[in-house]
């Protein structure tokens, strides 16, 4: 049973259409990246899916079920601009809005201890929200949007304004939740995140699906049929490789249509040249995000 | 516990811990009991006016000997205007009047004081009045006569039942003074909580919090529970009025003494009063809560929601005309617009009898005003709540009712 299932949703904004025909799957146990430029409709489908605003037109199946005040309590969500109540003590706030998720007060009360403890958050436990900084607000709305153990975390932007030691902290829970078989869907423009955690994507724009499904096969599709070379000796010319791209430190072999990287190897390995690193060059996300976004824009 | 009594609860919380909440709370009895104190210290200091004054006059006309003792006032006579300008230049008389010869054909009576006043205070004019007149009319006619004449009328009304009985409800002011007080705090404490109920919205909505409480429970829930806990800080408010007010009345009475024995609670006035208290709040409550959805800050609402507590405050405004011409048919309008029924209703409750018709119709329009306001506002909420920024112009909100 996937986690989440989207088929033909559809959703306008007074006759602008914002998304558009869009179906997807997210699988439990996997970390899913949606992905797409600004304004393409990313928001808006992260929202039909936690049930703060309705498609015109389509199905959002959650767990298996259609979409009710039930199902979300099987929901965590921490969007992507961020606030919570000023004048609330951190551990107030947080066991509020884990009782709106059903959570009992004591229970919330103690699993929220427990996450503060493990984000280092513990002392500031009775401080007044307004008095956390950007980072620490972002850590205790993260808390609220795993307290109440969902089986489907959406993060908008997680790691906006966190530092690099926080950054790693929400990785570490976010690979945690995973491995116990929750379902995480991350936005966020930082692709090297993506790429880091995302087993699966989906990049859409204007409200369309553009790219979808596992990252690797995506890249694959993607590569530019060129191998990465670090090597000691002398290379001279090598037959199928129509450029040698000097690189600092290593050596980028374009290949023509007919070569594949396998008989680049097998030529180098008999030439008796000494190969230090070997590598199958794929485009980084950043450059296929750019490729595609930049071809939908024409 | 039910998501509703969770946010019921939180907001009630929320609301009572505010400064400004317990401000206002504690203003209200604060405010009473200064005005008590000052009224106490003004009718201190006035007070020695109430001992024996002494005014002179000249009697240029003549016969005006008797009569020189008017209540607290005496009168002193002097033989010339000089006479009476030494003697309150040295002090021994406040002021003094002189009688002219042709008082008589023109009335008119010259009056010396040292004081910069507005007019002469009320107990020297019924004092020279009273001297005038018993003077002109001694020997004419018996003493009682003179006294009738000074004081012609003592109303004492009686209201009878249909069945000529007396009826158990007097009226007068009396009756009016507890819903007046409590037309007051009713329109006051409506007010503050569509502020707070805005506030809280708009805070809600400007640091998207609100996204993460859509996640968690319904448009209704929330909204549910936000009008009734604000109701219920309402509630606490306003019974924080009425339970400081027995103490209050204590206060005053040693003051203003034997009109509160008069007070009188206006037939059905517990249960009506209940009534538009709830029925008052829940409308304001609901429209607070559809404005802060189409508006764009806490700001932008609270100038709105101001618009429509005008309609509120109308019947405080014009309380003295709806005193004194309580038939006019205006106020039958006023009992039924749902936005100002709840004070005006509670106002008419002092001033005069409600028919039964009227209560029906008043009522009736108000919950299905809140019920109507209610359905739109949960319709609109999804919709324009996430719209910051930008608020739907008046077609464009009737377009989403009709969409849905």
């Amino acid at each position: 049973m996937p986690a989440v299932e989207i088929s033909h949703i559809v959703k306008s904004f007074a006759d602008k259409v914002v998304v558009n025909d869009l179906s997807f799957s997210v699988a439990q146990g996997e970390i899913f990246g949606l992905i797409g430029p600004n304004g393409a409709g990313k928001t808006t489908t992260i929202r039909m899916m936690m049930d703060i605003i309705k498609p015109d037109s389509g199905d959002v199946t959650i767990l298996g079920e259609k979409l009710s005040e039930a199902t979300k309590n099987k929901l965590g969500y921490l969007p992507e601009e961020r606030g919570l109540y000023k004048k609330l003590s951190v551990l107030d706030s947080i066991v509020y809005l884990a009782s709106l998720k059903g959570m009992h007060r004591r229970s919330a009360e103690e699993k929220a201890n427990e996450l503060l403890n493990q984000t280092g958050m513990l002392p500031h436990k009775g401080k007044k929200i307004e008095e956390l900084s950007r980072g620490m607000g972002q850590i205790i709305q993260f808390i609220v949007g795993i307290i109440h153990d969902p089986e489907l975390v959406v993060l908008d932007e997680p790691f906006a304004g966190l530092d690099p030691v926080n950054t790693e902290l929400l990785k570490g829970m976010l690979l945690d939740l995973r491995n116990q078989g929750k379902a995480l869907i991350l936005s966020t423009h930082q692709m090297n995140e993506i790429e880091e955690l995302c087993d699966r994507i989906l990049m859409i724009n204007h409200g369309r699906l553009v790219l979808y499904g596992n990252l690797a096969e995506i890249k694959s599709k993607y590569r530019s049929n060129s191998v990465l070379l670090e090597f000691e000796g002398e290379l001279g010319e090598m037959p199928g490789v129509t450029e040698q791209r000097t690189r600092k430190g290593y050596v980028e072999l374009v290949l023509d249509g007919n070569t594949t990287p396998q008989q680049v190897l097998e030529r180098l390995v008999s030439r008796g040249i000494v190969i230090n690193r070997f590598e199958v060059a794929t485009p980084p996300l950043n450059e296929i995000f750019l490729r595609v976004v930049g071809k939908t824009h024409e | 516990m039910n998501k509703t009594l969770l946010i019921l609860r939180h907001e009630f919380l929320h609301t009572v811990k505010r400064r400004g909440f317990i401000v206002m709370t504690l203003i209200v009895p604060l405010i009473a009991l200064l005005l008590i104190g000052v009224f106490q210290l003004v009718s201190g200091v006035a007070r020695p006016t109430v001992e024996v004054t002494t005014i002179g006059y000249v009697d240029e006309l003549g016969g005006f000997q008797q009569y020189t003792s008017q209540g607290n006032i005496t009168l002193v006579r002097f033989d010339t205007p000089d006479d009476a300008t030494e003697a309150l230049v040295n002090g021994d008389i406040k002021e003094y009047f002189v009688i002219p010869p042709d008082y008589i054909s023109t009335g008119v009576i010259n009056r010396y004081t040292l004081e910069k006043q507005l007019a002469a205070l009320p107990a020297t004019t019924t004092a020279i009045n009273n001297f005038l007149t018993s003077n002109l009319l001694a020997g004419k006619v018996p003493e009682a006569t003179i006294a009738r004449i000074e004081a012609p009328l003592n109303l004492v009304s009686t209201r009878l039942t249909e069945t000529g009985a007396v009826a158990p409800e007097q009226g007068g002011y009396g009756n009016f003074i507890i819903p007046a007080v409590f037309s007051i705090l009713l329109a006051l404490s409506i007010v503050f909580s569509s502020t707070y109920l805005l506030q809280g919205l708009g805070e809600e909505k400007e640091n998207r919090l609100i996204e993460v409480l859509l996640s968690s429970v319904s448009a209704r829930q929330l909204l549910t529970g936000k009008v009734l806990g604000m109701g219920a800080a309402g509630l606490v408010q306003v019974a924080v009025w009425v339970i400081s007010a027995p103490f209050l009345l204590n206060l005053a009475s040693s003051s203003i003494g034997g009109f509160i024995s008069t007070i009188q609670l206006p037939a059905n006035f517990i249960v009506l009063a209940v009534v538009y208290f709830i029925l008052g709040y829940l409308l304001f409550a609901v429209l607070s809560a559809g404005i802060g959805a189409i508006s764009s800050n806490s700001r932008e609402g609270q100038q709105l929601i101001g618009i429509f507590t005008i309609p509120l405050l109308i019947p405080l405004w014009f309380m003295s005309l709806n005193m004194f011409f309580p038939d006019n048919p205006i106020w039958v309008v006023l009992a039924i617009f749902p936005l100002s029924a709840p004070v005006e209703v509670i106002i008419r409750l002092g001033v005069s009898d409600i028919p039964v018709w009227q209560l029906v119709a008043s009522i009736a329009v108000l919950v299905l005003s809140i019920i109507g306001i209610l359905l739109l506002t949960i319709r609109i909420f999804r919709t324009y709540l996430l719209m910051y920024g930008k608020r739907p112009g008046i077609g464009e909100v009737l377009r989403c009712l009709r969409t849905g």
